[in-house]
Order: C-alpha cells, then sequence, then structure tokens
C-alpha cells in the first residue's frame, strides 16, 4: 500500500505543477480535478475513507464543476490564451518559486528529523467522524451552515446582471 | 427654613439648562417665564430667608448646609456647602432682587433681539454663579463661582459677537481680570500651604491662631487676595477693563458690570476681613487704591461723551468708596453702600438703556438733549438714581451711605485726613459729572427725536429702583438725623465693630456740611457749564492745556496707552520672535519624518492583489524562519 | 492500511501548498488565482487529515470538513466576483482591479 501513496503523491504534485502551469483555463482545470482526485487516493491509503469520498463528491465534483460552469460562462476563446501567453514571461515564475522553494526547504528542514511513527495505521470510521462532528463540534457546524447562507446570499447578490447597471 | 438655600443658586441653573439646551426651540413668551421665572423664585427664597434670618436668626447667627464633599484628596476637602450669615444673607438678597428686577426689564428690552433665549441663559448662569460665590462656604468654591460670573462677563460683553470690536472687548475684560484671578490663585494656594484649609470660617480662625499682626504671611496672603478683589471689582491698576465691557447689552451692564459682579472684590475682602486685620499694611492698600480711584475715575468721568462710559467710570469711582471704607475697616459702611450702589447704579444703567433704545441706539450724550418732556418717566427715575449717586442731601440713599463712608474714614482708628479730603473731592467729582449727564441728556433743546418709548415691563423696575434709591438709605441715619442703626446692627451679626480713633475737632455733623457742600459745588458747576454758558465748557478744552488734559482724562489718564506699551507690545514682539526657536524644530521635525514614512509606506500600497499575497508570503516565510532558526 | 512515515504526508501537503502559493504569485487570471488558492486549502486540509490520521482520531477529518465547507462559500462567492469582474473591466487581469491605490 505505501507504494500506491507514493504514486498518488507524485501524480498529485506533477498535476498540479500543470495546473499552474496551463494557459488554457480548461486544461488546468482538468489538471486541478486530476490532482485532487489523487489527493483523494493520499486520503482513502491514510485510512480516511470519508473524507476521501468527500474530496471526490464535493471538491472534484461539485466546486471543480462551478469552475468550469464559470469558465464556460465567460466563453474566453483563443484570445484569451493569447493574452495568458503574454502576461507568463518566464521571467515572473523566477520571484514566486524562489519564496515557494524556501518555503518547502523550511517545512523540509521542520520534518527532517523524521519520526518512526507511521500514519494510517487504523481506519477512522465514519461513524466516529459522524459522531464526533455532531457532538463536541456541534457549533462549529452551525456556524458553517451560518457561512454557507452567508455565501450564498453573497453569490447570488453579486451574481445579479442588473446590478451594474444600478450602481453605475 | 434655612436649608432651603441650596435653591437659591438651583433655579437658575436648572432654567440655564432649559435655557441653553432648548432655548432656540422655545417661543418669545416662554423664554422670559423660564428665564426671569427662575430669578423669581430665588428672589422670593432669599427675601423668605432674610425674613427669618432677622426674625428667628440661627444659633451663633450663621448657618451651614452641607450638600456633599467635592473633592477628598490628601486633606483636601472643599465642600459644596453654603454658608449663611448677616453678609452672605444680604448680598444673595440684594443680587437676587436687583437681578429679578434687570431680568424682568431684559424681558422687555431685549425681545427683538435674535439671541433672546442666549441671553437669559446667560444672565441666569450668571446669578447661579454670583449666589454661589456668595453662599460658598470655603474659597474653592467662592472661586468657582468667581471664575463663573468672570465667564458670564465675558460671554455677556461679547453677546453681539458679530462686531469684532465686542469680542476684542470680551477678551480685554477677561484678560485683564485673569490678571487679578491668577495673584487670587496664588493667595489660595499660599492660604492652603500654610494653613491647611480653605474653608473660611476655619480659615479665618486658624490665621488667628497661627499669624500675628503684620505677619509677613498673612500681608502676602491679603495682598494677593487684594489682587484677585482690583481685578474683580476694576480698581486701580486694573480698572481698564469696565468702560469696554459697555459693549454688552445695557441689562448686562446693568446687573454685572454695575450692581454685582464687580463688588465680589468688596465682598472677598469683607469676608476674609480677618486676614486683613492681620495685615494692617495689606488694609491700608486697600485704602490707597479705592481713594486713588475714586479720584482718577472720577476725573476721567467727567469728560466722557458716551452715557455708559460715563457710568462706567462712576461705578469705578463708587466701588473706590467702598474699598477705601474697607481699607479703613468700616465694613458695614461698605456694605450699605454696596446696597445703595446697586439700586441706583443698576436703575442708571436701566434709564440710560431706555433713552438709548428710544433714540436709535445713540450713545453720545451731545447728541441727546431735552429728554425730560419726553421721556418724563425716565427722567424722574434717572434723576432720583443720579441724586442718589452724587448724594443729594437728607432724602437720598446715596447720601447716607456715602456720608457714612466719609466720615468713617475720619474717624476710624485707621482713616487718615489725606483718605477724608479724597473722599470728598471724590463727592464734589460725582456730583459734577453726574450732574453734566443729566442736564446735557434731560434739559436744552431737543436733538434727536424719540422713535420709541419704553413699555410696562420696563419702567415697572425703573420706579421700584427709584424707590429704594431714595428709601435705601433710612436704614442707617447719623444721630443728627434720627440715629436709625438698623443696616449696622445687622452687619455687626458677621462683621466686626469699626475701632475709632481721634476725632481732631471734627464731628459727624461736620464731615457730612463738607459732603453736603462738595455736592452743592459739584451741582453748581455742572449747573454754570451745562445749563447757563454751555460755550464756557467748550472755551475749556480750547486751551493747549485744557485740550491735553481733556484727552488725558478722555482716556482715561492714558492707561491704556501705558499697558499697549508695556505689556501688550513686548509680548506680542517676544512671541513674534520665539516663533522659530528650536523646540518648534523637533516638533515640525517629527512631522516631517512622519510625512516621510508616510510617502515611503504609501508606495507599497499599490491595489495590486498579487502583489500583497507576495507580501504575506514573505511575511510568513520570515515568521517560519525565525520559529526555526532562533 | 499504509504505514508511512508521517512526515512524508506533511511534505506532501507542504509542497502542494508551495504549488498553490507560486501559481496565486504568478498568475494574472483571477480564475487562476482562484484555482491557485483552491490548491492551497486542499493541501491545508490534507496536512489536518495527515495529523488526524496519525492519532486515529476523527478531529483531523472534521476540521477537513470544515475548511471543505469554507472552500465552497469562497468559491461561490469568488466566481460571483469573478463574473462581475469580467462585466466591469472586460478583462479577467486582476491587476486591473486595483482602483484600491493607496
Amino acid at each position: 500500500m505505501d507504494a500506491v501513496f507514493y504514486i498518488a503523491a507524485i501524480v498529485a504534485i506533477v498535476s498540479t505543477v500543470l495546473a499552474i502551469t496551463r494557459l488554457n483555463a480548461v486544461h488546468a482545470l482538468l489538471y486541478l480535478i486530476v490532482s485532487l482526485l489523487s489527493v483523494a487516493v493520499v486520503f482513502y491509503v491514510m485510512g480516511a475513507p470519508f473524507v476521501a469520498a468527500l474530496e471526490v463528491i464535493v471538491y472534484a465534483g461539485a466546486i471543480m464543476v462551478l469552475f468550469v460552469f464559470v469558465v464556460m460562462m465567460l466563453n474566453l476563446g483563443k484570445a484569451a490564451t493569447e493574452m495568458e501567453r503574454q502576461w507568463q514571461k518566464p521571467g515572473m515564475w523566477a520571484g514566486p518559486s524562489i519564496l515557494a522553494a524556501i518555503l518547502i526547504g523550511e517545512v523540509a528542514y521542520l520534518l527532517s528529523n523524521p519520526s518512526t511513527l507511521a500514519f494510517g495505521a487504523a481506519v477512522v470510521e465514519p461513524k466516529l467522524v459522524a459522531i464526533q462532528l455532531f457532538g463536541p463540534y456541534l457549533i462549529g457546524v452551525e456556524l458553517a451552515s451560518m457561512l454557507l447562507l452567508g455565501a450564498l446570499v453573497g453569490a447570488y447578490h453579486l451574481g445579479r446582471r442588473t446590478q451594474g447597471k444600478t450602481e453605475k | 427654613m434655612f436649608h432651603l438655600v441650596w435653591l437659591i443658586p438651583a433655579f437658575p441653573i436648572a432654567s440655564f439648562l432649559v435655557l441653553a439646551i432648548f432655548g432656540t426651540r422655545l417661543s418669545k413668551k416662554a423664554v422670559p417665564l423660564f428665564g426671569v421665572g427662575s430669578i423669581a423664585l430665588s428672589a422670593v427664597v432669599s427675601i423668605l430667608i432674610m425674613f427669618r434670618f432677622l426674625t428667628s436668626p440661627p444659633p451663633g447667627n450663621h448657618y451651614t448646609q452641607i450638600l456633599w464633599t467635592w473633592v477628598d484628596v490628601g486633606g483636601f476637602k472643599p465642600q459644596i456647602a453654603f454658608y449663611l450669615d448677616a453678609l452672605s444673607v444680604l448680598m444673595t438678597l440684594v443680587v437676587t432682587c436687583v437681578g429679578f428686577l434687570i431680568h424682568l426689564y431684559s424681558a422687555e428690552f431685549m425681545q427683538e433681539d435674535e439671541g433672546y433665549s442666549r441671553f437669559f441663559a446667560y444672565m441666569n448662569l450668571f446669578v447661579a454663579s454670583m449666589c454661589t460665590l456668595l453662599l460658598g462656604n470655603n474659597l474653592l468654591l467662592l472661586f468657582l463661582g468667581w471664575e463663573g460670573v468672570g465667564l458670564c462677563s465675558y460671554l455677556l460683553i461679547g453677546f453681539w459677537y458679530r462686531d469684532p470690536a465686542n469680542g476684542l472687548a470680551a477678551r480685554k475684560a477677561f484678560i485683564v481680570t485673569r490678571v487679578g484671578d491668577t495673584a487670587m490663585t496664588m493667595g489660595l494656594f499660599l492660604l492652603f500651604d500654610k494653613l491647611g484649609t480653605l474653608q473660611i470660617q476655619d480659615l479665618m480662625h486658624q490665621a488667628l491662631l497661627h499669624w500675628a499682626v503684620g505677619s509677613p504671611y498673612a500681608v502676602a496672603a491679603a495682598l494677593l487676595l487684594l489682587g484677585g478683589a482690583v481685578g474683580k471689582s476694576a480698581q486701580l491698576p486694573l480698572q481698564t477693563w469696565l468702560p469696554d465691557a459697555m459693549a454688552g447689552p445695557t441689562p448686562t451692564s446693568a446687573l454685572i458690570h454695575a450692581a454685582t459682579m464687580v463688588t465680589a472684590g468688596v465682598y472677598l475682602i469683607a469676608r476674609t476681613h480677618i486676614l486683613f486685620s492681620l495685615a494692617p499694611s495689606a488694609q491700608f492698600a486697600v485704602a490707597v487704591v479705592g481713594a486713588a480711584t475714586l479720584i482718577l475715575a472720577g476725573f476721567s468721568a467727567l469728560t466722557q461723551p458716551d452715557i455708559k462710559r460715563i457710568l462706567a467710570y462712576s461705578t469705578i469711582s463708587q466701588i473706590g468708596y467702598m474699598f477705601l471704607a474697607l481699607g479703613v475697616g468700616a465694613w458695614s459702611a461698605a456694605l450699605f453702600h454696596f446696597m445703595t450702589h446697586a439700586f441706583f447704579k443698576a436703575l442708571l444703567f436701566l434709564g440710560a438703556g431706555v433713552i438709548i433704545e428710544s433714540l436709535h441706539h445713540e450713545h453720545n450724550i451731545f447728541k441727546m438733549g431735552g429728554l425730560r418732556k419726553e421721556l418724563p418717566l425716565a427722567f424722574w427715575t434717572f434723576l432720583a438714581a443720579g441724586c442718589s449717586l452724587a448724594g443729594l442731601p437728607l432724602i437720598t440713599a446715596g447720601f447716607y451711605s456715602k456720608g457714612l463712608i466719609i466720615w468713617d474714614t475720619w474717624s476710624s482708628a485707621q482713616g487718615s485726613h489725606v483718605l477724608w479730603f479724597a473722599a470728598v473731592i471724590g463727592v464734589l467729582l460725582t456730583s459734577l459729572y453726574t450732574f453734566r449727564l443729566i442736564f446735557v441728556v434731560f434739559f436744552g433743546e431737543v436733538k434727536t427725536p424719540v422713535h420709541k418709548r419704553p413699555g410696562l415691563r420696563m419702567m415697572v423696575p425703573c420706579v421700584i429702583l427709584a424707590v429704594l434709591s431714595v428709601v435705601g438709605g433710612f436704614l442707617d441715619t447719623p444721630p443728627f438725623l434720627g440715629g436709625v442703626h438698623s443696616f449696622t446692627d445687622f452687619m455687626h451679626l458677621a462683621l466686626p465693630v469699626m475701632t475709632e480713633g481721634p476725632a481732631g475737632g471734627m464731628t459727624e455733623i461736620l464731615s457730612e456740611s463738607f459732603v453736603t457742600l462738595a455736592f452743592l459745588v459739584g451741582l453748581y458747576l455742572a449747573y454754570f457749564f451745562y445749563v447757563q454758558k454751555r460755550e464756557y465748557a467748550e472755551k475749556l478744552t480750547a486751551p493747549a492745556i485744557g485740550k491735553a488734559l481733556h484727552q488725558f482724562w478722555l482716556s482715561d489718564w492714558g492707561m491704556d496707552w501705558l499697558y499697549e506699551r508695556v505689556f501688550v507690545r513686548p509680548i506680542i514682539w517676544i512671541a513674534r520672535v520665539d516663533k522659530q526657536d528650536f523646540v518648534d524644530n523637533i516638533y515640525s521635525g517629527m512631522a516631517l519624518l512622519t510625512e516621510f514614512c508616510y510617502r515611503g509606506v504609501r508606495k507599497t500600497e499599490t491595489g495590486r492583489i498579487r502583489w500583497y499575497a507576495a507580501g504575506i508570503a514573505a511575511g510568513s516565510i520570515i515568521f517560519v524562519a525565525i520559529v526555526l532558526f532562533l | 492500511m499504509a504505514s508511512v512515515p508521517m512526515h512524508q504526508g506533511l511534505l506532501l501537503a507542504g509542497i502542494l501548498f508551495a504549488l498553490g502559493l507560486t501559481g496565486l504569485l504568478v498568475r494574472r487570471n483571477v480564475v487562476f488565482i482562484l484555482m491557485s488558492l483552491e490548491i492551497m486549502l486542499n493541501a491545508a486540509g490534507l496536512a489536518f487529515v495527515v495529523a488526524g490520521s496519525r492519532w486515529g482520531q476523527p478531529d483531523g477529518q472534521i476540521v477537513f470538513i470544515f475548511i471543505l465547507t469554507m472552500a465552497a462559500a469562497e468559491v461561490s462567492v469568488g466566481l460571483a466576483l469573478v463574473l462581475q469582474i469580467y462585466r466591469r473591466f472586460k478583462t479577467l487581469d486582476v491587476d486591473a482591479a486595483s482602483e484600491m491605490r493607496g
């Protein structure tokens, strides 16, 4: 099973790299979905099947579909890809890459004395998650529901077409 | 009964609050209801207290009402407490009653003014402060009232604030009195430092215990308090603010700058009389200040053409009499003159207000004339007050009060013949300028037609005050004229009896005769120059010396000129020089540094989200690094 | 199940996070920026699940659920904003929307 983890991890990293470098938004989204699916595999390997399922359903499913819808609504064509190409000059990658490299270096240094403790030794059942979630974390669930409600109202308000006319 | 004393300042302050907060929303009828009504209630309470005080005096002839402790810091424990004795009862009675009459008069006088409610708010605050000043049982509370009346004086002098000249006069009054107040504050510090209390009765008791007669502390404290009194009462050398204070509405001049506030200095000295008894040199200084002021102000009053300025100088001069009386230890005589002066001087100002109002705001007496027939009631009341001021023998209050002071100046152990002589000259001057005013304004031909006649609310207070200006004197008469001593006896409940010295060939009747003679000479001179031979008056000022003297007196002995050069200009010069010193550079440097930093930081504020994100990322990297490597 | 050392899972999370950050800083297109944010949020969630899994406790998964909720909310509002930006500026360039310049 260890091999599964490593393969999934490599797939996740590669597809993420591809996702952030693509010029076409739809291509990037497809790579991102691959990345999310491979993270879902990692979750499953770690003994968290419930979260793995959520990752597939909500992240790779719902959220990404939302992205796809928006990209389609915007109707970006070849011109947009061309524009992206102009924006993506090789020099632009230098600064952010250095920052990211330092960050990864720091994280790697933090983890440099590897513990022998392994993870994923036992499966945490969805039932246990549910008991905890609706027990001690109930207030968090309530807050999350309020957040979603707020997002719903906000997205509806921002998404209205008439708004542009009234404000200007 | 006596426990109602807190109501005396409480009514006006409540009315002040109502008028200050809702003033602009109240109707023109409701404003005087509050403004005058509150003072009427205060007057009723003080009359009741006076009545009770006379019929059944409290034990020890004083009563203290402690309301609450104001501050309690390290042994310093002034209270909000009111002290009643003969002195404060009398002065409160005069202030509230005269104040009520003047408020009643103002209700009509100020009717057309857009600041009607503001005027009454200030006036009520004034009465409240004045009563606090009079009733406070400790010097700090007294000082609160003292500054309160100073504030109201400032506000009311500058009442018509759209004219910059009024604002200037208000500031002048405020700043000049502040000079005196600074001295007084230092006096309070000294007293508290040495005697450990500001509660007046206690303080006097301590002073008697700790200080011998002529002790330097007592002299210093008394002189510093005298400084405050001189500033507030417009005595030499701080008298210059009062004539300019006439810029305010006339009722203000009547109430604040004639009848009540300017006599606060007299009250202060009378209240701390034990301190002054311990400092004979300071007390003598009081007498000298009074005598010098009454003469100098008398001369200045002779030359003024403005009716209100004449009365202002006359006020200075009459308060000079009160100071003279205090200086020679004739405490009750000073208070007697305070009372009669409050009556007749308030009336003179109210009469002047009637005249000014009816002649299109004309202040120059030489543009008036012949008003005797036009405004008969105003004439008769003004005449009564004028005679009282000049001291018409036998029938006016002024004669009795002033005569008493002059006789006491001679007969007191602390008096002197020079002071007596100055006081008699003062009578001559008073009579001269008073009748000059009356003859010029009311006799001769009509120069400006009367366009408006005063109504009932303006004339009723005038008539009442006229009656008081006449009969007020019969409370205390010399032995040869009935020998009534009710006023003096009453004052002696709170103030000590004057110690008499050797009379030296003078008797009271002789002194009164001299006063009468001086009065008659003044009256005759005024009649001669301003009724019989008007041209002579002009001829007097024609030659160079006459002209110079006239100019000199007109400008109040050049005091303003002198102060302008000695104090005002050097200070302005220093301020101008000092404007750019290195201290400023420190502060402007700080401002420059802040601005520089701001310009630097502003560069980072680009509005670009990615730039901000990069900042956040760099910051988190640095923080992780700090956690890792430190 | 697997017995991978915990730090390798965390390292994966760190790498994904850094990649997301790089994308966030480099891309000018708002849609890509939102995608990069999703990557970073997902990486953070991964770190929680790894930690939870290490102790065999459900808390890491619960926090992941919360992050998921937040990501959903953020994406819905963010995409609505993208539509607004496109409507107003006729471009998806995030630098065009820099009117709050100091």
